[in-house]
């Protein structure tokens, strides 16, 4: 360092001090420069961002515009949305939605058919149903075994005979009819008869094996009580009206149909999963052919065949409700697919785990109850609720068959002369988007929530 | 987990089976308490539910009058809404009892579906609707046309037979459901709406302008419609054929919903044997002998059903035409009661 | 029920019969066989007496009777109202799968465009790519179909006014109706000239592998086939003496009629189907891309490869294998849904044959049990093919 002796201040041309500095150019930061960087980077990508520019043109203004801007708000019958060639206010060549008409049939979208006086009791099932979902989908909350039982074993019955009206009849299944007339007498004959000899099997086996039949009998007598409980609550009489299936309708159906597809799925779901990896070769051969074949045909088949097949099958005299057989034929197309999520989830679990499960000596279902399965379940709770967004959006499908869910409403409505007008059918149609947008997406930002929350990081 | 099992599958069987298998309808239907009939899933005039879910028509009236003939009242009846395809199925598989749903009396559907027709209550023929715009005169005009029709009916094979040996050319668009077709003639896919004429007259209340377009003379086909059993049930199969002759022979007689009290003590002795006052007509169909009586009181007459529903004062406005009385130059003529 | 086994193996000696895993699990299965056994027996004597009992003559003989009613779209097997019914079968088995392909077709293509769009660093473009998938894959196909068929074709101009598309022909709301080419003498040797030009480009292709391997060279493979495949047929069609004509739809009274009319319904299911499964093949590409080690575009880049090339020559080979098997089940996919044809009256199987010919013959146990046995052996196919491709792309460790 040899000019340690020239002092800054002497030498003019030496800057004192640091200047502050600049702000990087205009083109670089800011709008424009975030535009520069994010748009117009080159060439290429200069003309995507044009070509891009050009079709949001294409479709948005032109969307915004039908939508809302042209679209009629009010208005009583089809004179509001009709142009003047079509007899009716608007002028010539004008097009926009009609949404009075969504208007008028709102209730019928949301409810169907369902009488007026009764829809108290939709409400109610959809309140009870929000309050029990709620802190079932929240990580944070605990009880969720209770919650769940909850959800899983009393709400289905609440909400069953709160929608149909409860007071089921039954006439008996066992005993021919000869010796006691179908009744409800009949029924719980039956039932006890049916309880004792469960129970004795379940002795005899118990004996057979030289083992303490106790708790067996316990378990069996339990699990009789229980359906015994279930069965009378629903042939009570609440004093409810009876409403039949025919007149539901809109999105309480589609609601319905998915949530029951989904609840009676998981069951079925995760023993074909067990099934498919069993080491029982008949077993896993019956689970193979079971999922492969509904996977392998298209749902509106299964749904032809569940209303025109099924009730060919049954014995004679046997008929079953259409909603009901719609509702097997929906639960036992997507137990198939929730079969192999649920088998993703049993292969996700290390072997280790298995492993640790038979060196504690746990019996198979021991093992799987309490180790295997609530682990797997929880890697797949997003695998479960993308089955879920699939199946509703696939109970639209019922419309064909003639259920009138949301859709099969929309439809019904197109043919009411009162609106018909070159707009109505994508203004209905329009609406149930926006219904089932809102729905599914929802239920994906979920799905993928639960997704980054399970990740623990341990993906190979 | 087994017991678990065998309860779910316990309780899908309780749930909505309604077992109770019997050779008899008529003792089936007595104990659940109600005619449970088979309808159009809506055709005005025929079977068409209102806003509040009651359902009127032509052959709604049918099904009130044999649930009247067995119960006393037009009530006791419920409507299944069945599309084409599955109307022989939900009868055949027992879902139904009767199927009243404007079916046209075929040989095939006679003698291989297991079905038996209990008569006719509308004969009907296969019309053309067109707009009014393209100046059709004639079906025979029609070459190059696209038509539209139902799937699984008899309209979609005579219309098919009816341009093949007329050698026009033609597009079919057959749609599953009765709205559909109307619809997609309405925006105009199809040139040419086709289906029985009382369903022209029906559907096209549902067209944006009714008035723009017009049916054509031709008729192409014969269509007696009527309503169907289940083979191998005389009895109901009885019941169902003479409710529809008790509402014609009612007509012929002059027995009308408005007077059927009266007429309870007319002289007349056909009028005594139809109204269960003369004779034991009734118990031999396993009925009270006022079952025509209470069929009167329910829906009235064939004359009084067919003016109320599809008559002239309706938007239907069909005319009585074949379907007046023998007696009229019709071709509705009922077998005596006696 | 490996646990059961393991104990077995262990010396037990005062086991009891029942406590036996291996004759417990024989047990089971035998029961179940039962059980299964019982169910479809049951079905089967109810099916048979349901029909016997009503009369209705089973059995597949129908096939070979006379349809006698007509279907408005069989672009390449002959049919008129005096087919039979096993005719109506194979017509609705080549809509289905005419739909099926173009729709794979076109859906991989946008899907792929799509997928890579959302990655995009343009942030316009990535974001309408988002946009697009979020907004149309939670939107029910059924509907979707209707939109198209009902609210956006329907708003087509009527027979009347029709559109004039010039050489594409004319559109209304009846159909499109296309170009029809007529094939006139000669045209078969056009045809052998496509097979020549495709049988060279593989030829060439397996030929430029070998020497790039060899030696490192590249050759331009792609624009020698492409121009092999244009060029060959188009002399030999100019040699020949122009043997292709096209005919077009003459206006008759009901406005447009003939040339090769394509019909709303066919095109609205294409559009929705297409649009639809593009957005679920758009996430696989995506997660497909992402799978590769971000290392690999790095290499490239260090390499000199521009990000063009490295997508092609790196990335998306790569991305391929976690990319094909999902991809697959999307095609199944679409192949099963474009049975919702059925909604909207385009002829393909479930539509014609599973609903027309069934209505028409009431012989529904049959026909179902072909129709969904068909469906069947198209998703074995599939899923067949898909294990070959699995097992030839799987990575070999060594």
């Amino acid at each position: 360092m040899t000019d340690t002796n020239i002092s800054v201040e002497n030498v003019s041309f030496v800057r004192g001090k640091m200047d502050p500095a600049l702000p990087p150019p205009a083109s670089e930061s800011g709008i424009v420069g975030w535009m520069k960087k994010n748009l117009f980077s080159g060439t290429s990508n200069t003309i995507f961002t044009l070509i891009a520019i050009w079709l949001i043109y294409l479709i948005v203004p032109g969307f915004l515009q039908w939508s809302l801007f042209d679209a009629v708000w009010s208005g009583s019958d089809r004179l509001a949305c009709a142009t003047t060639q079509q007899g009716g206010e608007l002028p010539v060549g004008w097009s926009g939605a009609c949404w009075p008409y969504i208007g008028t049939y709102m209730k019928q979208f949301i409810y169907g058919r369902y009488p007026d006086h009764e829809l108290w009791r939709v409400n109610l099932v959809f309140v009870l149903f929000v309050i029990g979902l709620a802190p079932l989908l929240m990580p944070s909350i605990g009880h969720k075994k209770l919650n769940l039982i909850l959800m899983l074993g009393v709400f289905p019955l609440v909400a069953f005979i709160l929608l149909t009206g409860g007071s089921l009849n039954y006439s008996g299944f066992l005993l021919p009819n000869s010796i006691i007339s179908p009744s409800l007498l009949k029924f719980w004959v039956d039932f006890i008869i049916l309880s004792a000899v469960i129970v004795g099997v379940v002795i005899a086996l118990k004996r057979a094996t030289d083992s303490d039949p106790k708790p067996a009998v316990r378990q069996a007598l339990f699990a009789m009580g229980v359906f015994a409980l279930v069965m009378l609550i629903a042939s009570t009489n609440f004093g409810l009206e009876e409403v039949e299936t025919d007149k539901w309708g809109g999105l309480m159906l589609t609601m319905v149909i998915a949530i029951t597809g989904i609840v009676a799925s998981l069951p079925l779901g995760i023993m074909l999963a067990l099934g498919r990896q069993s080491e029982m070769p008949f077993v896993r051969l019956f689970s193979v052919i079971f999922i492969e074949g509904w996977r392998g045909v298209p749902l509106i088949t299964v749904l032809f065949m569940s209303s025109v097949l099924l009730p060919l099958f049954l014995p004679d005299g046997v008929t079953f409700d259409k909603l009901l057989r719609a509702l097997i034929g929906v639960a036992l197309f997507s137990a198939a697919y929730m079969a192999e999520v649920v088998r993703g989830g049993l292969q996700a679990i290390p072997k280790g785990q298995y492993e640790g499960a038979m060196a504690l000596g746990l019996s198979f279902w021991q093992s799987m109850r309490m180790i295997i399965l609530p682990q797997a379940l929880k890697i797949v709770i997003p695998g479960i609720v993308n089955t879920f967004i699939g199946l509703f959006k696939d109970t639209t499908l019922v419309s064909i068959i003639g259920l009138l869910d949301v859709l099969g409403m929309i439809n019904s409505s197109l043919s009411d002369p009162k609106w018909a007008t070159p707009v109505q059918a994508l203004s209905g149609y329009l609406f149930g988007a926006g219904l089932f947008w809102i729905f599914c997406f929802m239920m994906s930002r979920y799905s993928i929530f639960m997704e980054r929350r399970l990740d623990t990081g341990h993906k190979s | 987990m087994k017991l678990k099992l065998l309860s779910i599958a316990l309780g899908a069987v309780a749930f909505g089976a309604v077992s109770g298998a019997s050779a008899a309808t008529l003792d089936d239907i007595k104990a659940k308490g109600f005619v449970q009939c088979g309808v159009s899933q809506g055709l005005a005039g025929f079977s068409n539910p209102d806003d509040k879910g009651n359902w009127t028509g032509l052959d709604v009236d049918l099904c009130r009058g044999v649930a009247a003939a067995v119960f006393g009242s037009g009530d006791k009846v419920k409507f299944t809404p069945l599309s084409a395809k599955e109307r022989f199925t939900a009868l055949q598989s027992g879902e139904i009892d009767i199927l009243s749903r404007n079916t046209t009396w075929t040989m095939s559907r006679d003698t291989q579906l297991g079905l038996n027709f209990a008569g006719v209550n509308y004969y009907d023929g296969q019309g053309f609707m067109v707009r009014k715009e393209l100046k059709v005169k004639s079906a025979l005009e029609l070459s190059g046309a696209s038509v539209c029709t139902n799937t699984g009916t008899t309209t979609e094979l005579n219309v098919a037979d009816y341009f093949r040996t007329n050698k026009l050319d033609y597009e079919i668009v057959a749609f599953e459901k009765a709205d559909e077709v109307v619809g997609a003639y309405d925006a105009g896919r199809c040139d040419v709406f086709t289906t029985d004429q009382s369903g022209l007259a029906a559907q096209r209340l549902r067209l944006t302008n009714p008035a723009d377009h017009v049916v054509l003379p031709e008729i192409i086909s014969k269509e007696p419609l009527g309503p169907v059993v289940r083979q191998g049930d005389d009895q109901w199969f009885n019941i169902v054929k003479w409710t529809h002759n008790a509402m014609l022979n009612a007509e012929e007689l002059g027995v009308t919903q408005a007077n059927v009290g009266e007429m309870m003590n007319a002289d007349n002795p056909a009028i005594k044997r139809l109204l269960g006052t003369e004779g034991a007509f009734g118990e031999k169909l396993g009925l009270g002998n006022d079952w025509a009586a209470n069929i009167i009181k329910a829906v009235g007459n064939y004359g009084e059903t067919f003016e109320r529903n599809v008559g002239e004062n309706t938007p239907l406005k069909l005319p009585r035409g074949v379907n007046s009385l023998w007696s009229k130059g019709g071709l509705q003529y009922a077998p005596p009661v006696r | 029920m490996a646990v059961q086994e393991v104990a077995s193996a262990a010396d037990e000696p005062k086991v009891a019969l029942f406590n036996d895993p291996k004759i417990r699990s024989w047990i089971f299965q035998f029961l179940l066989i039962a059980v299964i056994g019982w169910v479809i027996y049951s079905m089967v004597v109810n099916a048979s007496t349901n029909l016997e009992k009503q009369g209705i003559a089973g059995g597949y003989g129908f096939l070979t009777n006379e349809a006698g009613f007509a279907i408005n779209f069989s672009p390449f097997i002959d049919y008129s109202e005096t087919s039979s019914y096993s005719t109506v079968f194979w017509v609705g088995l080549q809509n289905t799968l005419v739909l099926a392909v173009v729709g794979i077709f076109l859906a991989t293509l946008l899907g792929f465009t799509l997928g890579v769009a959302r990655l995009s660093s343009n942030w316009i473009i990535s974001r309408m790519a988002y946009v697009y998938v979020e907004i149309l894959r939670n939107i029910p196909l059924l509907l979707q179909i209707f939109i198209w068929y009902k609210g956006v074709l329907a708003l087509l101009p009527t027979a009347k006014n029709s559109i004039d598309l010039g050489f594409m022909g004319a559109l209304n709301v009846k159909a499109w109706f296309g170009p029809k080419p007529v094939l006139a003498d000669g045209a078969g040797y056009v045809g052998i000239a496509i097979l020549a030009a495709i049988v060279a480009s593989i030829l060439i292709g397996m030929w430029a592998k070998k020497r790039q391997m060899a030696t490192g060279e590249r050759f331009p493979v792609l624009w020698t086939s492409l121009g092999l495949i244009i060029l060959l047929p188009l002399i030999v069609y100019f040699i020949v003496g122009q043997p292709l004509s096209f005919e077009y739809a003459k206006v008759g009274r009901f406005g447009p009629r003939g040339g090769m009319p394509i019909p709303p319904e066919f095109t609205a299911l294409l559009l929705a189907l297409t649009t639809y499964t593009a957005t679920f093949i758009a996430e696989i590409v995506r997660a497909g891309i992402l799978a590769v080690n971000r290392g690999q575009t790095e290499a490239s880049y260090a390499l000199g490869l521009r990000p063009g090339q490295t997508l092609r020559l790196n990335i998306i080979p790569q991305a391929m294998r976690v990319i094909i098997p999902p991809l697959t089940s999307q095609y199944l996919n679409l192949t099963k849904n474009s049975s919702l044809a059925v909604a909207i009256a385009f002829p393909d199987l479930t539509s014609v044959f599973a609903g027309t010919a069934l209505n028409q013959t009431g012989q529904a146990v049959e026909i179902l049990a072909i129709t969904m046995l068909t469906y069947l052996i198209i998703s074995i196919l599939t899923s067949m093919f898909m294990n070959w491709y699995n097992a030839r792309m799987s990575l070999v460790e060594r």
